[in-house]
């Protein structure tokens, strides 16, 4: 017994070390587990800064946006009070809120939250006219390209695959086209980019207007039966691409902006020569418009510290944390200026490129059944070799209002 | 076996039966009438509100949407292969056990080994060991096939899975019934010219045949519930989604506890439906065996 003491009192002096002061509440904080400790330090900051007003704990979800999502749905559809701040998907906002599972962000901390923010990455936080997480990073697809092989990007999904087919073997376009969520953004963004969207402005039916989604599925089918597809294009999600690309036999890429660091690190000679555009158009004289994704937090509603927890996901939300995110994580900030910082400049040599695709940024349906009508987009359009345009409008059009009236297996 | 027994020692039969009866239909009953109940009910925890009697709306929605019936194809597509399979081979090994005459015990344990292993262990093994860059299969076939990225060759590695798992379990009860057949009647076969095929078609089968029903029915209604192998190799992508990951998909994923909870009464049914099959067949068996 004596002995059990003495360790434990050995042990709090080192608690104290951390800066944490012991006896502070313990705000949980649900997040994917950021791999270069970015998060980490974020959390470990604002504690100190705090006073001791409270610690941060950093409870690891997985890299899957989907199995994050299930663990967190399951814990808070039962009311767990662990959940303190949430990491959360720019998609779930909406059905996280309408099931009263995140607290709205009062008056006074929106007005902090909202500051110089990045206006689809605020859109992508609200909902039903409130803001219910504060926007932390961000994150856009921007079209990747061999500049060794292609002398200036192409401007359209037509002109790249017309100059994809004409370079024959290593003209290969990678892009995201198994059946999963990545499939949605594709579709989502090629729709937004022909001037389409997929819900109604009240986000209650489905939109899906004829002549914008014929053109996107036009182009989703060209691609997957053209010789420049890659053969693995219908089982490929983001870091297939990646490593496809890498390997040097492709000279196009649709992705986001980590495989920039990580041709650098991993294949160098496939970096000299990597140049980076807007994602491609679907018609020349409309600029494309591009699926916004990125991290925002929330705050649970079970919570035992809300007030605390608002502060402190305010706090991790804040510049110095995005500045740090950036940098050590890659993960791009939602606060417009960071963007002109030369710090931030040297992780994201495409910044400007990166903040302009992001200002016209289009949102995933904003629906609280958006995870039953995105798993109603990638079966429909899943193998796209096999779209048939004509057909497959209404059928998308009938699958996302039975999702949507939550009818039917998905 | 059919003596009238004295009705006080039935009454104290059915009395000893009680607390098991009770027991058993508080864990098993409760839930499955709660699920019957929830199906029948619009009901989606991310909507608590909107919950309302809905009747058989579910059940049709679920029967009249192609992802069930597909479901339903690729399960028993997953059951018939590897109950066959296991078939066949559990009878080989069941044979071997009975005729092993040194360290027989040992043989037995060992052939226990795989159904021993925790099943999403052995998923997570043969999917790696399927994997194409870091599995071994492809380097000694000389391959370089993406297994589970294709819907035929994830159904191979998944029946495969399933066999190497249960072939153990359907071996034993098939041993148990190779051992209720008399050795003087194989004999007396032999002395009468039989040659060791006909001796098992014609002698050991017919006398085996309600041991390879209880366990064909045992391993099938075990395979048509399947769902840890599927999850854990394609989590039901490339067309390998079975009744149980569309039931979790539903339940757990969707939230949509209406729903799912008809998915799961309709594979109640059909295990159900299944389990009368094979029952009728027992029946026909054992009434065969009381006319001869």
């Amino acid at each position: 017994m004596i002995k059990a003491l003495a360790a434990a009192l050995a042990v709090l002096p080192l608690v104290g070390c951390d800066g944490q002061a012991p006896g502070a509440p313990v705000l949980n904080w649900y997040v994917f587990d950021e791999p270069s400790g970015a998060f980490a330090a974020a959390a470990r900051r604002c504690a100190e800064s705090s006073n001791g007003a409270y610690r941060v704990a950093l409870k690891p979800l997985p890299a899957d946006a989907d199995q994050q999502r299930e663990q967190l749905v399951r814990r808070l559809a039962a009311g767990d009070d662990d959940i303190d701040i949430i990491g959360m998907d720019v998609i779930w906002t909406p059905e996280f809120a309408a099931a009263g599972w995140i607290l709205p962000w009062p008056e006074a901390q929106s007005q902090t939250a909202r500051g110089g923010r990045i206006a689809a990455s605020l859109a992508s936080a609200s909902y039903d006219g409130r803001l219910w997480a504060a926007p932390f990073t961000t994150n856009a697809q921007l079209l990747w390209y061999r500049t060794d092989r292609v002398p200036r990007p192409p401007r359209t999904w037509d002109e790249m695959i017309d100059m994809a087919e004409a370079l024959g073997d290593n003209g290969t376009i990678q892009a995201q086209g198994e059946r999963y969520e990545g499939l949605t953004v594709f579709f989502v963004s090629l729709l937004a980019s022909a001037g389409g969207s997929v819900l109604s402005a009240d986000d209650e039916a489905p939109a899906l207007p004829d002549g914008p989604t014929r053109e996107a599925l036009r182009i989703l089918h060209r691609l997957a039966t053209s010789p420049a597809s890659d053969p693995a294009l219908e089982g490929a999600r983001e870091d297939q691409t990646r490593l496809a690309f890498e390997s040097g036999d492709s000279s196009f890429m649709l992705n986001y902006t980590y495989v920039w660091p990580s041709a650098r690190a991993n294949a160098p000679e496939v970096a000299r020569h990597m140049g980076w555009a807007r994602w491609p158009a679907v018609d020349a004289d409309h600029p494309s418009r591009v699926t916004i994704g990125g991290i925002n937090l929330g705050v649970g509603a079970f919570s035992e510290h809300p007030i605390l927890a608002l502060a402190a996901a305010a706090c991790i939300a804040g510049a110095d944390n995005q500045r740090l995110a950036a940098e050590r994580g890659g993960l791009p900030p939602t606060i417009a200026a960071l963007y002109d910082e030369p710090q931030v400049r040297q992780t994201f040599p495409f910044a400007d490129l990166l903040r302009d695709t992001l200002r016209d940024a289009v949102q995933r349906p904003q629906t609280p059944l958006y995870n039953d009508v995105s798993l109603a987009i990638s079966r429909t359009l899943h193998p796209l070799s096999g779209i048939e345009p004509a057909q497959d409008v209404p059928r998308l059009r009938d699958a996302i209002g039975r999702a949507l009236r939550s009818e039917g297996l998905l | 076996m059919s003596r009238p027994r004295d009705p006080a020692e039935e009454r104290l039969g059915w009395l000893l039966c009680t607390p098991a009866v009770l027991a058993m239909l508080l864990v098993t009953g409760y839930p499955i009438l709660y699920a019957i109940w929830l199906s029948l009910f619009r009901y989606d925890l991310r909507f608590p509100d909107q919950r309302e009697f809905a009747g058989l709306a579910n059940y049709a929605s679920v029967l009249t949407s192609g992802v069930w019936w597909q479901a339903l194809g690729n399960t028993l597509i997953i059951t018939v292969g590897s109950v066959a399979i296991e078939l066949v081979l559990g009878m080989l090994l069941a044979l071997v056990m009975r005729r092993a005459l040194f360290l027989r015990r040992t043989v037995r344990a060992s052939v226990l080994v795989p159904y021993a292993i925790i099943t999403v262990v052995a998923a997570l093994a043969w999917k790696f060991a399927f994997d194409p860059v870091t599995g071994f299969v492809n380097p000694w076939l000389g391959l370089e096939q993406p297994w589970l990225t294709q819907r035929w060759s994830a159904f191979l590695v998944i029946i495969l899975t399933e066999v190497w798992k249960t072939t153990p379990f359907m071996a034993l009860l098939l041993l148990a019934g190779l051992t209720l057949v008399p050795q003087d009647l194989l004999d007396a076969a032999r002395v009468d010219g039989a040659n060791a095929w006909q001796r098992f078609f014609r002698v050991t089968l017919p006398l085996m045949r309600n041991a390879v029903l209880v366990a064909l029915l045992f391993r099938t209604l075990d395979a048509f519930r399947i769902f840890d192998t599927v999850f854990v190799q394609t989590r039901g992508a490339q067309g390998t989604e079975t009744v149980s990951v569309v039931g979790y998909h539903t339940l757990v994923t969707r939230l949509n506890l209406g729903l799912g909870s008809a998915v799961s009464v309709l594979i109640f049914l059909c295990v159900l439906a299944i389990a009368a099959l094979f029952v009728r067949g027992l029946g026909a068996s054992f009434a065969a065996e009381d006319r001869s």
